[in-house]
Formats: C-alpha cells, structure tokens, sequence
C-alpha cells in the first residue's frame, strides 16, 4: 500500500474509535455536570486526562523505543484483535436486535438519576468539588480514555506513527467536546453502531495485519493485505447479520397476513 | 493483596468482560499461526489460516450469543 493511503487508513480508525470513545466518556461528564455541578465534573475530567496523559508518557516512549518491535507488533496485535472482535460482536448483536443499541440518551438519564438520588452538596459548599461528581467523570473519562490509549498505541506503535496516531485521536476529541458543547445532551444522534462497524472492522484488520507480521507471516502484497482483510472481515459482519437475524415467528407472520 | 487482586479484576474486566471465548480463541490462533510460521514452507497455510480463524471466532461467538438469547 502507499504509504498517504496506509497512513489515511490508520488516521481514520484512530479518529472513529476515539470519537466513540469520546461521546461515551462525553455523556458521563455531561451527566455528573449537570446533576452534581459542573467544578466537579470538569476537575474529574481534567484529573483522568492528566492521569492519562502521564500513563502515556510513561509506557509509550517505553513500548516503542525498547520492545524489539515483532514482539510489540504481535502483542500488540492479539490486544487489537480481541478488542475488534468485541466490538464487531456486539455491532452484529446490536445489528439484529439481539443487544440492545447503545442508547446514550438512556445512558444520560441512567447517570443523572442515579447521581441525583445520592446527597447533594449544601449550597454553602456549592465552591467545592463534589466527590461523587468528580469520581464519577474521573472515572468515565479514565476507562473510555484508556481505551483510546490503547488503540493510539496499538495502531501508532505498530506502525510508527505514534505522532499521527496521536493527532488523529486529539482531533477527535476536541470533534466531539466541540459539538457537545453546541448540541448538549442530544447525543443520541451520532451513528455510533455504524460507527464502531468500522472500527471493529479496522482494529480486526490491523490486528490480524499486526499480530501476523510479529509472528513473522509474510502478508502477499504488504500492506495492501490490511484493505483485503478490511473487505473480507466486512463481508462476514454483513454475512453474519443477515444469518443471525431472527426468523419472524409463526404468530406475527400470520398476523401481517390478517 | 486485596489492591492486587482489584487490579487484576479491573484489567480483565477491561481487556475479556463477558467474552472470556475471544481471549482465549485469539492466543490459540495465535498460537497455531506461530507453529505454522516456524516451518518456513507453511507461511501459505498461516495466511489463510489466520483470517479463518479470526473468522471461526468472531461466528462462534455471535452463535454462541444467540443461543444463549434463545
């Protein structure tokens, strides 16, 4: 593969999962704002970002720099294709109704009532951080942020393109606290279960590419074989989604003929 | 101890939650494409055999979640 078109590919895998990512970790943040006060929130969100940001710091120089790179890329790869296939699993359960969609309205109104229940902060300590605000927008940000990490690392490492794999995941995050900022809480609108589709499909790809290439397969065509296993994976998602869909019942069918 | 074993807890239940299946399946294909590319003549077979596996995997977990639904 060209070398713009392979690192194209690996920017727009990035960008997706992070935004994913981000719109989850987004909701929890909106939702300890909104309920608990927005000082508690944005200090939880700023503390798991620093938290990240220092975990970064620490390993990523580290895995790239010192582990003989085969290694990284087949360890690397195998941690790719366990979370691609987790996430093209439940696309395909979403796809046909065996899970339900991730419904981040729901998910916004789960998180407020649940923190709206617990003991408020008194107006007089209204200038200092709630803890159940701060724990809980720490905390999304820290899970949905270290998945990011590990897909910048994964897929940047591999390929040494930590600095774009970087970009591509900033990008996507400032895309996302952006629209949050104009659209608030209608959230629900982003095409997340087409959207991890593809990163599914992506990080299964690289994956495969990856934990391949560290283990020392030789790929016919390079880098051209990551848009082969793009389209053979993606073939079978849409196999599997047709094949796993329910067969209508006898009752409903005979229903739709009355 | 109890810190260690949290931590232990949070990263499986980060890295395999409830699909313990994918895990496993992938260090076996791991695994076997290893021993095929280890005899130099069979980097043919581990071409094909690791895709088929990944796809073997992903359709018995699907399958595996739809039973379980059922």
């Amino acid at each position: 593969m060209h070398p713009t078109t392979s690192a194209v590919t690996l920017a727009v895998a990035v960008f997706l999962a992070s935004a994913v990512e981000s719109v989850e970790a987004l909701t929890i943040i909106v939702a300890a704002g909104v309920s608990r006060g927005w000082r508690s929130a944005l200090t939880g969100m700023a503390a798991a970002l620093g938290a990240l940001v220092v975990l970064v710091a620490a390993l990523g120089p580290a895995l790239v720099y010192l582990v003989p790179v085969n290694v990284l890329r087949a360890v690397v790869g195998a941690l790719l294709l366990v979370f691609g296939l987790q996430w093209l699993r439940k696309a395909v359960l979403r796809a046909v109704g065996l899970k339900a969609k991730h419904d981040e309205d729901a998910i916004f109104k789960q998180h407020v009532d649940a923190l709206t229940l617990s003991e408020r902060p008194e107006p007089a300590d209204r200038g200092r951080v709630d803890a159940t605000g701060f724990v809980v927008a720490f905390k999304g940000t820290f899970l949905e942020g270290l998945e990011v990490v590990i897909i910048v690392l994964g897929l940047g490492g591999g390929d040494h393109q930590l600095g774009l794999a970087s970009a591509a995941a900033g990008t996507a995050m400032l895309v996302v606290a952006g629209v949050g900022v104009v659209v608030a809480r209608q959230l629900a609108g982003v095409p997340e279960n087409a959207m991890k589709t593809v990163v599914g499909l992506m990080l299964t790809s690289f994956g495969t590419f990856w934990a391949g290439e560290g283990l020392g397969v030789r790929w016919p065509g390079s880098d051209l074989a990551i848009l082969v296993l793009v389209g053979g994976y993606a073939f079978v998602t849409w196999a599997l989604v047709v094949l796993a869909r329910p067969s209508p019942s006898p009752v409903s069918s005979e229903q739709a003929r009355a | 101890m109890r810190w260690l074993k949290a931590f232990g807890a949070f990263w499986w239940d980060f890295l395999v939650g409830d699909t313990p299946e994918l895990l496993i399946g992938v260090l076996v294909a791991i695994g076997l494409v290893a021993l095929l590319v280890k005899a130099s003549s069979l980097n043919g077979a581990a071409v094909a055999v690791f895709p088929a596996a990944v796809v073997l995997l992903l359709g018995g977990s699907v399958y595996q979640a739809r039973r379980a639904k059922h």
